[in-house]
C-alpha cells in the first residue's frame, strides 16, 4: 500500500494527453488550469509525469495564485537532482509551489562553508538534507575498539555542522532525513548486538537524529522507518547506487518526493484538521436503514466486525491527538444515530462526534457544511467512504479535500489512512491534544448562538475568561506555530522562528503578549499573538493575528484594552497599526477601522496605516473576565 | 513483439522522459541526436523502460547500450 501509493487514485488512461493538454491551456492561460491542475496532482504519476506538473506548475502563471511558494534547498549524498523535478509535482499534491535549488554533487558542506553560496544568498524557505550511508562513512564496519563510537559522531559532526551553518540564512527549518538499515549483515543476527557493524552504527546515528529533532534543531522525514516498512530490500537497489549514486530504488521516486513534500507542507502548517466519515460499510458492515441495529456487523467474534472496530479504534487515536471526527452520511438522521446511542460494541460515542451531517444531500455540500460548522477550510478535511461514487463526486466537486481509495477488505482502512500520512505532524503541543474538544465546542457553540439569536446575550452566557501573558519559554512553540499558521486573522503576515522570537523576549523595547481563551465548553489555549515596539512617543503593532476559532468574541477589543494600557503606562500617546494585505487577511481588512482607529494613510505593498490615540480611548463594556499577567489586572465582564 | 513494436512503444516512453513532443527514434538514434538525453535524463529513461516493459537490465547490459537498435535487441531478448 505504501509501495503503490495506494491511497491515490490511478491515473486515467489518458493522463499524457491530459497532461499535454493541461500545459497547453496553462501557457495559454484558460481559467479553468489552476483546477485542472490540482485534480491532476491527485492521481498517482510516475517520476515523469511529475516532472512534467512541476514545470507546467512553476513555468506558468496558473499555480502562483492558490498554490503557497516556497524556496527548497536540496542537499546532501547522492544524486538528489534526479528528485528535484518530481518534488515540484508532488508539491502541488500538497498545496506547494516548489522553487527546488539543488546542491552540487555531494558537496554540502564545501558549499554551506561559503558564504557566498547561493544556498546562503537565495533566501531559501527551507533545505532537505538527504543523506546515505554509504557517503557518511557508515556502511563498513569498525570493529576495532572505540571506532564505532567516532565514526558515528563524525557522521553526526558532519550533519550538525551542515545544519548550523545554513540556520542563518534559511528562513525555516533544515529537513533531514532518517537512514535506512542496510540489507546486507555481516555476522547475522549478531549485527545487533556488535557495535561496530554497520547496522548498528546507522541506527545509533538514527538515535541521535531523533534527538536533534526532540531538541528542535531540525524537523526529522523518517525515511528508515518508511524504508522499513516498504521492505529494506525492496528499498535499496545497489544497481542504481553503482550506476548513478541514486540512494533508493527510482521506482520510488514518487513516494520519496510525496514524504519530502508534505513534511515541507506540514511545515507551513498545511496538514489536515478532520476525519470525515461515512457510516454503512465505512465504520459497521451493513446499512442500519435496511438491517436495523441488530442486523449491522461491528465488534468482537467476527472478523469483519472486528475490522471496523479497529477502523473506529483509529478514529478515536487520532481524536485522542487532535484530530477532528465528523460524520457524513446519506441516511435519516434519527437512525443514522442509533448506533452511536445503542450498539453495545461501538467505540465511537455522539460526543467523539464534532459535526454530524446525516440526510440525503450530496456529499459535497455536507462536507462544506461541516468545513464551515467548524470553521476550516474545505482543504483541512479528510474523507473516507467505502463508495467509489461518492468519493468521485467529492473529488469532483471539491478537489482540495483529500479523498483516499479505499481498499477492498476494511481490514486495511486504518492502514490506508496512515500510508497517506494526511496527519503527519512535525510538533505536538498540549494545544494540539486539547484541539479535538475545542474545535467540537465550537461547533456546538455556532449551534447555541443559531437559538440563542441575540450575539452578545450569547457571549456573556460562554463565561468566556481571556488570559493576557507574556511569551516565555513554556508558550513559545504555540506562539511560533500560530505565527507561522495564520493567515487569515493577520494584520501583518509577518513570520518568525522560535529562535527569533527569544531574541525578541530579551529586547527591552518589543511588547510581546500571547492570549489565551477559555469558556464553559473548553479551553481554547493559545488563540492570539500580539508584538508592539516602543518608540517613544508612539506604539507601532508589528503583529497582530488571531487563530479563527475565536473570531467574533470581542478578543480583539480585550487585546486593545491592554495595549492601550501598557502603552500609556510606558508615557506613549499613539498606537500605530498597518495592514498588509495578502490573499488571505481580507478579513481584517477593517479590524483597524473597527476598533477605532484614524487612518493614516498607506503601508508598504498596497497596505494601509492607521493610529489611535491614546488620550480618546475608552474601554468598552467586554463579554468576559479579563486576567491580564502582564499588567497585573484583571476585570470581571460586564453585568 | 517484433522490432517495430517495441520501438514505437520506446518513442513514446523517451517523448515522455525527454519532453519532447515530435522526437523521432530509430535503430540508429543516440544519445548525441537527442539534446536532452544526458546522465541524468539517461537514468530516468532506464527506470521508464524497466516499468514499461517490465524488465530488469543489469548496469553491464546498460553500459553495453549504443544505440537505440541495441535497446531494441535487449528488450526483445528479455520480453520474448
Amino acid at each position: 500500500m505504501f509501495r503503490e501509493m495506494s491511497w491515490l487514485p490511478a491515473a486515467p488512461a489518458d493522463i499524457r494527453d491530459q497532461i499535454k493538454a493541461l500545459g497547453a491551456a496553462a501557457s495559454a492561460g484558460e481559467a479553468d488550469s489552476a483546477a485542472r491542475l490540482d485534480r491532476i496532482a491527485t492521481y498517482r504519476l510516475d517520476e515523469s509525469q511529475l516532472s512534467k506538473l512541476g514545470r507546467i506548475a512553476l513555468s506558468s502563471p496558473i499555480a502562483s495564485g492558490h498554490l503557497a511558494a516556497l524556496k527548497i534547498g536540496l542537499i546532501g549524498d547522492g544524486t538528489l537532482s534526479l528528485l528535484a523535478a518530481p518534488l515540484v509535482g508532488s508539491g502541488v499534491r500538497h498545496g506547494l509551489l516548489l522553487d527546488v535549488m539543488v546542491g552540487h554533487y555531494n558537496a554540502a558542506v564545501q558549499q554551506v562553508t561559503d558564504p557566498n553560496d547561493p544556498l546562503h544568498t537565495s533566501g531559501l524557505d527551507m533545505v532537505f538534507l538527504g543523506l546515505d550511508r554509504r557517503i557518511m562513512g557508515l556502511d563498513d564496519p569498525a570493529l576495532a575498539p572505540g571506532e564505532a563510537e567516532a565514526r558515528v559522531e563524525a557522521a553526526l559532526a558532519r550533519v550538525k555542522m551542515i545544519v548550523a551553518a545554513l540556520k542563518p540564512s534559511i528562513r525555516g527549518p533544515v529537513l533531514v532525513q532518517s537512514l535506512p538499515l542496510p540489507v546486507e549483515a555481516l555476522f547475522g543476527s549478531y549485527d545487533r548486538v556488535e557495535g561496530g557493524s554497520p547496522i548498528s552504527m546507522t541506527e545509533r546515528f538514527n538515535q541521535s537524529l531523533v534527538e536533534m529533532a526532540r531538541a528542535g534543531d531540525i524537523v526529522l522525514v523518517d525515511i528508515g522507518r518508511l524504508a522499513a516498512t516498504i521492505g529494506a530490500e525492496a528499498w535499496d537497489d545497489p544497481r542504481h547506487w553503482h550506476a548513478s549514486k541514486l540512494s533508493f530504488a527510482p521506482d520510488l521516486i514518487p513516494l520519496f518526493c510525496d514524504i519530502v513534500a508534505r513534511t515541507i507542507a506540514t511545515v507551513k502548517g498545511r496538514s489536515k484538521k478532520a476525519l470525515v466519515l461515512d457510516l454503512d460499510n465505512t465504520l459497521w458492515g451493513g446499512v442500519i436503514g435496511d438491517d436495523g441495529v441488530e442486523g449491522i456487523v461491528l465488534g468482537q467474534g467476527s472478523s469483519t466486525g472486528e475490522a471496523f472496530l479497529a477502523i473506529q479504534r483509529m478514529a478515536l487515536n487520532l481524536r485522542e491527538r487532535g484530530i477532528v471526527l465528523a460524520v457524513c452520511s446519506k441516511n435519516e438522521e434519527a437512525t443514522a444515530r442509533i448506533p452511536f446511542a445503542e450498539h453495545p460494541e461501538m467505540l465511537l460515542k455522539d460526543q467523539h462526534i464534532a459535526v454530524f451531517q446525516a440526510n440525503w444531500t450530496d456529499k459535497a455540500t455536507n462536507l462544506r457544511a461541516i468545513a464551515q460548522a467548524l470553521n476550516i477550510g474545505v482543504d483541512a478535511l479528510v474523507f473516507m467512504d467505502d463508495n467509489p461514487f461518492e468519493r468521485e463526486q467529492v473529488r469532483s466537486a471539491l478537489p482540495a479535500v483529500a479523498v483516499p481509495e479505499m481498499p477492498e477488505d476494511p481490514a486495511h482502512y486504518p492502514r490506508i489512512i496512515a500510508a497517506a500520512g494526511y496527519f503527519d505532524t512535525v510538533t505536538f503541543t498540549a494545544e494540539d491534544r486539547e484541539r479535538a474538544a475545542q474545535y467540537q465546542a465550537n461547533a456546538e457553540r455556532a449551534s447555541m448562538l443559531a437559538s440563542a439569536g441575540d450575539l452578545s446575550s450569547y457571549l456573556k452566557s460562554l463565561d468566556m475568561v481571556c488570559t493576557i501573558g507574556p511569551v516565555d519559554r513554556l508558550t513559545r512553540p504555540r506562539v511560533a506555530q500560530l505565527i507561522n499558521k495564520s493567515n487569515q486573522f493577520n494584520l501583518t503576515t509577518r513570520r518568525y522562528t522560535e529562535q527569533e522570537l527569544a531574541a525578541m523576549e530579551s529586547d527591552p523595547r518589543l511588547h510581546l503578549v500571547q492570549v489565551r481563551l477559555a469558556d464553559r465548553l473548553g479551553d481554547n489555549g493559545i488563540i492570539s499573538v500580539l508584538i508592539a515596539r516602543d518608540n517613544g512617543d508612539t506604539w507601532d503593532i508589528d503583529t497582530w493575528l488571531m487563530s479563527c476559532r475565536v473570531l467574533g468574541r470581542d478578543v480583539e477589543q480585550a487585546v486593545l484594552s491592554h495595549l492601550v494600557e501598557a502603552a500609556r503606562r510606558a508615557g506613549a500617546k499613539w498606537l500605530v497599526g498597518e495592514y498588509l494585505p495578502t490573499k488571505k487577511n481580507v478579513i481584517v481588512v477593517d479590524h483597524y477601522a473597527k476598533l477605532g482607529f484614524e487612518p493614516a494613510g498607506a503601508a508598504g505593498d498596497g497596505g494601509t496605516r492607521w493610529q489611535l490615540p491614546l488620550e480618546d480611548y475608552r474601554v468598552p463594556d467586554l463579554p468576559m473576565n479579563i486576567i491580564d499577567s502582564v499588567l497585573s489586572v484583571s476585570r470581571e465582564k460586564a453585568a | 513483439m517484433n522490432d517495430e513494436a517495441i520501438l514505437e512503444r520506446l518513442q513514446e516512453i523517451m517523448a515522455d522522459v525527454f519532453d519532447e513532443d515530435d522526437l523521432v527514434v530509430t535503430r540508429d538514434t543516440t544519445a548525441e541526436d537527442v539534446e536532452e538525453w544526458d546522465s541524468l535524463s539517461h537514468i530516468r529513461l532506464m527506470v521508464a523502460i524497466e516499468r514499461e516493459f517490465n524488465v530488469k537490465f543489469t548496469n553491464a547490459e546498460i553500459e553495453s547500450l549504443e544505440s537505440v537498435g541495441d535497446l531494441v535487441d535487449k528488450l526483445k531478448a528479455k520480453t520474448s
